[in-house]
């Protein structure tokens, strides 16, 4: 039984990296930028959310109704800025530079808050779950961060397919001069698209701080790999695959957990280089990564 | 770009143009390199352990700086993962040292494991590019740290000292240690120019300059970023072989670390990617402002990161670019020199003659004269 709930625990917790993924996957889909500085961006959206529950007193559940504009804007003006500079400078540019702001963004925090763990406290919700049976047991927390996963996932899908701005998005993506010839501000949706990222990592970084807690380095340590590996899993392109590619590494730690606790992320990582080596296009992905 | 590339360099022998690796004689710089060797080698006896040390942690950063430059800089291969050589490379050492074998004795053998091990990690992800290659290196160092943290008898999660050096005396080891991370630079420096000057140097400046272009004369640009990403995998091993002797212990988190991924970045590209010279001065560079900055903790790193992301945008040559470009200086001539027949090139000063005669000459029947049609 206990493999079970290892499975159905690696499935909810499959929610949470997809939610990580799916703003990583946006970029390099949209912009072909992969942000070095994702991982890092999610831990800025957990410590605006301490600083926001410590100045205005809401609940902490409800702290991502100013964090995630916050972060929206902070993309799209970090695109409009460093991002659009570097990717007019080069194929090799926006890596140099999300990874200079990785660790720019990693040392600041640890000289602004320390290195000491923080996390967004809920009160009983972390505790509290559903038991079925004797062994298996849903934690809330996990079942609510996997269905605010789908719903943003479902969103995300119903936006770009059908609205004005995920099809200018969608367009530009596809064949920027063309979108451009077509009267497309490409820098403009470039800055839309980054906005959308950040405003879905803004929730998975108040997520992961509910779910646990957090300190500057997680984000280059844990966070961006596992994001970068749920995106590879599940092939890009695909926000469907993401989730696929969450879940797969999400039940591949649970169960490298139930093995030995010590090799929890390292199976993440062997499956992770196991799609690498037999399917480097993904679950989903029909033509190779380029 | 000063260089021409292998295109130029055929259709010259074709044409009355003589060509040489400079525009200006560069014979003295052998010289000048000798003697700061020599002198760099000396200063063991004139100074304190401490400065020493300090060089040590310098050159190890250079080497570091300089195999990831002929990655990212001429490979187009944008590594975020030699931190995985560097600390194979000292987990290397330590496995030999626990066999009773001498540290320095094993710091070759565990530069030329981790020489393998980039063999296999080469296959895993050769098909990458850009920033999928960047991440996918990325995790397998992670990996590598939770796989070396498992043994036990490696000192686990907590490191283990490095034992098989406590015989020698503090002011003997400091010295032995200064030597070798002096012999492993030098070594690292002269492989990169070796490398640079000979056919593969050739491929991989086409590579960094229009890969396109490259490929399509014919260039073996898989095979030559294969033959990179391994050399680049035993110099790293060399390093962090270096690093565990240096410091007589290890630690898996720090010794995985992506911090050195940071440094040898940025030093990089502060300095100037994609040229020898480069990587040289923006260690140089580093190594100043983080001494300057070193009682205010992370803001050296954050001060860095700025600098090396204003350069990346505004700079992409660095500070040597921005120096040596204009004045055509270089200290590693790499590159081709084309001479119309009726000037007469490079003086043949006497120390430069006497250092560069042969080549020219070979040079100089490799394009036979002949009157253009």
């Amino acid at each position: 039984m206990s493999w079970v709930n290892a499975i159905i625990q690696g499935v909810l917790l499959g929610g949470l990296y997809a939610l990580f993924a799916c703003g990583l996957s946006l970029m390099f889909g949209v912009m072909k930028v992969i942000n070095l500085a994702h991982g890092d961006l999610a831990v800025v959206a957990g410590y605006v959310a301490v600083g926001v529950i410590a100045v205005t007193h809401i609940p902490t559940v409800w702290s991502f109704v100013l964090v995630v504009p916050v972060m929206a804007v902070l993309g799209y003006v970090l695109q409009r800025t460093l991002i659009q500079a570097s990717l007019n400078r080069g194929l090799l540019t926006p890596l140099l530079v999300t990874f200079g702001l990785s660790v720019v963004i990693e040392n600041g925090l640890l000289q602004f808050f320390s290195a000491n763990s923080h996390s967004l406290n809920i009160g009983s919700l972390v505790s509290d779950s559903i038991s079925v049976g004797s062994q298996i047991s849903i934690a809330y927390l996990l079942l609510v961060i996997f269905v605010v996963a789908v719903v943003v996932l479902l969103g995300l899908q119903y936006f770009l397919s059908v609205s004005r701005q995920g099809r200018l998005i969608r367009a530009v993506a596809d064949d920027r001069e063309a979108a451009q010839l077509a009267g497309a501000d490409y820098r403009h949706v470039f800055g839309i698209a980054a906005a959308i990222a950040f405003a879905t990592v803004a929730l998975a970084g108040i997520a992961f701080g509910m779910y646990s807690s957090f300190d500057p380095t997680i984000g280059t340590d844990q966070l961006l790999l596992f994001a970068f590996a749920a995106v590879v899993i599940g092939g890009l392109g695909s926000l469907w695959g993401t989730l696929a590619g969450g879940i797969i590494l999400g039940v591949a730690q649970q169960i490298g957990a139930q093995i030995n606790s010590a090799d929890q992320i390292l199976a993440g990582y062997l499956i992770f280089l196991l799609v690498l080596l037999i399917r480097p296009q993904g679950l989903t992905g029909a033509r190779t990564p380029s | 770009m000063s260089a021409v590339t292998a295109a130029a360099a055929s259709a010259a022998q074709e044409t009355t143009v003589r060509v040489t690796r400079s525009r200006r004689p560069a014979g003295w710089l052998v010289l000048i390199a000798v003697a700061a060797i020599a002198v760099l080698g000396y200063l063991p006896y004139v100074v304190y352990s401490g400065t020493t040390d300090q060089l040590v942690n310098v050159f190890i950063l250079l080497t570091m700086a300089s195999m990831w430059n002929l990655l990212a800089g001429y490979a187009g291969l944008v590594s975020v993962g030699q931190q995985a050589f560097i600390g194979l490379g000292a987990y290397f050492v330590l496995i030999a040292a626990q066999h009773g074998m001498n540290p320095f004795a094993a710091l070759p053998v565990a530069a030329l494991g981790c020489g393998a091990i980039g063999l296999v990690v080469w296959w895993l992800v050769s098909r990458l590019r850009g920033g999928y290659f960047a991440i996918a290196t990325w995790v397998v160092a992670s990996a590598c740290a939770l796989v070396i943290s498992r043994f036990a008898s490696l000192g686990g999660g907590t490191g283990a000292p490095l034992p098989g050096l406590s015989g020698l005396s503090p002011t003997l080891l400091t010295a032995y240690t200064y030597w070798i991370a002096l012999a492993v630079t030098v070594v690292t420096l002269a492989a990169v120019y070796l490398i640079m000057r000979g056919r593969l140097g050739l491929v991989l400046t086409a590579v960094r300059d229009d890969e396109v272009g490259a490929r399509s004369i014919g260039a073996r640009v898989w095979r030559a970023r294969q033959l990179v990403f391994v050399v680049a995998a035993v110099g790293c091993g060399a390093a962090g072989a270096l690093l565990i002797i240096s410091q007589l212990n290890v630690e898996p988190t720090a010794a995985f670390s992506v911090q050195w991924s940071a440094e040898m970045i940025f030093a990089t590209i502060i300095g100037g990617i994609g040229t020898i010279e480069g990587p040289i001065i923006g260690t140089v560079v580093f190594f100043v402002l983080q001494q300057t900055l070193s009682q205010y903790n992370a803001w050296y790193l954050i001060i860095l990161g700025l600098v090396a992301i204003a350069i990346a945008l505004w700079a992409p040559r660095g500070l040597w670019g921005l120096v040596a470009e204009p004045a055509h200086v270089r200290l590693f001539p790499v590159g081709y020199w084309l001479w119309p027949a009726d000037e007469p090139g490079p003086q043949r000063r006497r120390l430069g003659g006497l250092l560069r005669g042969k080549r020219q000459a070979r040079d100089a029947s490799a394009a036979p004269r002949r009157s253009r049609q």
